[in-house]
């Protein structure tokens, strides 16, 4: 197998905060194959984006990474010089953000955000432009010779996020981060990124890793799913693997709360009984312990470690371990 | 490459035009225009305006009333007031543009710092802010006086150290508020270095509120250096500056008013001049007021 774009391995990252140290992110690994799109699914708070905020080094000052590394192209990303970081961000990494009304600087034109992240490159201004006005097109922004001139509050929402990802794409990043590209917009816009995001791809043949609550998007779109749950991978494997052959007990019980998946009529959504557990005063054993339907006794004793259930399938849960 | 080239430059000239075309719609902002541009254009033609040299005494004259020969009369050493007061605004808005050039840039680039540096850094400069900004400004002007005599540098010294924590402030506060924004982090995430976000991203958007404050800031500079050369301790006599017009004339305000009115009233002009053409200019270039 080719050399993955992206390998993250026993990555944990914990916040100092008053109430003492609070474990965001605990032995997480994940791998990025070349040409792919790796999503990333988990409910809020579970560290998708302390995840991906790593991956670039954009954590806020209260945050350190107590141990692992992150492997991008056969370089540790955790052990950059901050000149090297730069000169990956945008090149080679690049991201998308969740809310595009507040993605795009609102005093300065798209023209000029779009040539000035452009600075490193050694071309003339006119060349930047039509880079610039080229990459609109592609991202379905009409007209786009004088739209380069509008401002962000001339845009709407749908085309904000166009605009964000033609940003992103701008010096043909291999890796693209989208962080819940469509949370903030509508179902008719969610589908046209979607479809935007996946003809890109071929396009651009760089690899996506996609940050999402919405299984359905997922499957629609990811070729491999990670589910996190509360600051550590649960489960990973093919959409395939995931959806048809869940096997960690959290997985099964988001699949079923998926409401696009209820087929009879209720009055209430299903939910998963329980909150998440207190990342500053972790309990022992399996973190979803508390909240499975399925615990049983070494669960509350120790912590499970990664089993594989059928090649590149992996769920840390005694339940495949023990058959 | 003629194409793009008419493309990049027909917006810009368009937008400047327009800003001028809503500049003068507004009836505030115009009357602040002419206002400022009277009191800049009698500066710049002191030299043709004034009938007499500024310093020139007349004792036989004294306290001549207004009339066709000094227009606005003569103070108690016979000088031709109209002639002071036109001098006297070359005074009060080199010492204000420089003094708030100089502050504004130290300003920016300081509260930038502090709002966008670590955490140390910020505590260091909002306890200079903080520590500059507790002592009454006369106080403190009166003892740098004291410590370097009185001139027009030591005025335009005081008014930066002074005003520095004015606008650091507010560009500290601005750029905290910044720094979270998602912009900031898709900036970064595209590769850009502090120097970058600071200077392309924050700038462009702390710029605007810090230039009204500037531009109000140009009559509460003219203030101050009024009010110190009318303690004395300003721009020394016998060059003519509209505090020490004031304070010449204040004496004798029973029988010669005009004296106290010449000196007070181009101070009024000015601050309402600036005053109006700050606000007017706040609103047509902050993008996220238009209403185009």
């Amino acid at each position: 197998m080719a050399r993955p774009i992206l390998d993250i391995r026993d990555l944990s990252v914990s916040f100092a905060t008053p109430r003492g140290s609070v474990e965001a992110l605990r032995d997480v690994s994940l791998t990025v194959p070349q040409d792919s799109i790796v999503g990333i699914v988990g409910e809020s708070g579970c560290g998708k984006t302390t995840l991906i905020s790593t991956v670039l080094r954009l954590l806020a000052y209260n945050a350190t990474v107590k141990s692992g590394e992150i492997v991008f192209e056969g370089e540790n990303v955790l052990a950059m010089s901050d000149e090297r970081l730069r000169d990956l961000r945008g090149r080679q990494v690049a991201m998308v953000f969740q809310d595009p009304m507040t993605a795009l600087n609102p005093v300065l034109s798209i023209a000029t955000q779009m040539l000035d992240i452009q600075y490193r490159e050694p071309i003339p201004t006119t060349e930047k432009r039509r880079r610039a006005i080229d990459m609109l097109r592609r991202v379905g922004i009409p007209d786009p010779e004088h739209r380069l001139e509008g401002y962000p509050h001339h845009f709407s929402g749908g085309m904000r996020q166009r605009i964000s990802i033609a940003m992103a794409l701008l010096m043909n990043p291999a890796l693209l981060i989208a962080d819940e590209p469509t949370t903030a917009l509508d179902v008719t816009l969610e589908a046209q990124i979607i479809r935007l995001l996946r003809d890109l791809k071929r396009e651009f043949k760089g690899s996506i890793l996609f940050v999402s609550h919405n299984l359905g998007l997922i499957a629609e779109l990811c070729d491999e799913v990670v589910v996190m749950y509360a600051g550590e991978i649960v489960e990973q494997g093919s959409v395939r693997q995931l959806f048809h052959d869940a096997r960690h007990p959290y997985t099964r019980l988001l699949l079923e709360c998926d409401p696009a998946r209820i087929e009879k009529a209720s009055r209430h959504l299903p939910t998963i009984a329980g909150n998440l557990p207190d990342l500053a005063h972790l309990p022992g054993g399996c973190i979803f312990a508390p909240r499975c339907p399925r615990v049983h006794e070494p669960c509350r004793r120790e912590a499970p470690q990664n089993y594989a259930a059928s090649k590149g399938h992996d769920v840390r849960c005694f339940l495949v371990r023990d058959g | 490459m003629a194409a793009t080239d008419t493309v990049t430059a027909a917006p810009r000239v368009e937008a400047s035009a327009s800003a001028w075309r809503r500049l003068l719609a507004d009836p505030l902002g115009a009357f602040g225009l002419a206002l400022v541009v009277l009191i800049v254009a009698s500066a710049i033609f002191a030299d043709w305006l004034a009938q007499y040299p500024p310093t020139q005494l007349d004792i036989r004259n004294k306290f001549s009333e207004p009339t066709l020969i000094h227009w606005l009369g003569t103070d108690h050493l016979g000088r031709d007031t109209f002639s002071r007061v036109v001098y006297g605004g070359r005074i009060a808005l080199w010492v204000s543009l420089v003094a708030v050039s100089i502050s504004l840039v130290l300003g920016l680039v300081l509260g930038m710092l502090a709002g966008y540096g670590p955490r140390w850094l910020d505590s260091f400069l909002m306890l200079v802010f903080d520590a500059v900004r507790s002592f009454p400004t006369i106080m403190f002007a009166l003892a740098v006086v004291i410590m370097l005599g009185p001139s027009l540098e030591t005025v335009i010294f005081i008014v930066v150290v002074t005003s520095i924590p004015v606008y650091g402030r507010i560009v500290r506060t601005l750029t905290l508020s910044m720094r979270v924004n998602e912009f900031i982090l898709a900036e970064r995430s595209l590769g850009a270095g502090p120097v970058r976000v600071l200077f392309h991203h924050v700038l462009p958007n702390v710029i605007g509120p810090v230039l009204i404050l500037a531009s109000m800031e140009i009559p509460v500079v003219i203030t101050i250096e009024a009010g110190l050369s009318f303690l004395g301790v300003g721009v020394r006599p016998p060059t003519p500056s509209w505090g020490s017009i004031l304070n010449d004339g204040y004496a004798f305000i029973r029988d010669t008013p005009w004296l106290v009115l010449a000196g007070g009233m181009p101070v009024i002009v000015t601050t309402l001049g600036f005053t109006f053409l700050g606000e007017s200019l706040r609103d047509i270039f902050d993008p996220r007021l238009r209403r185009d």
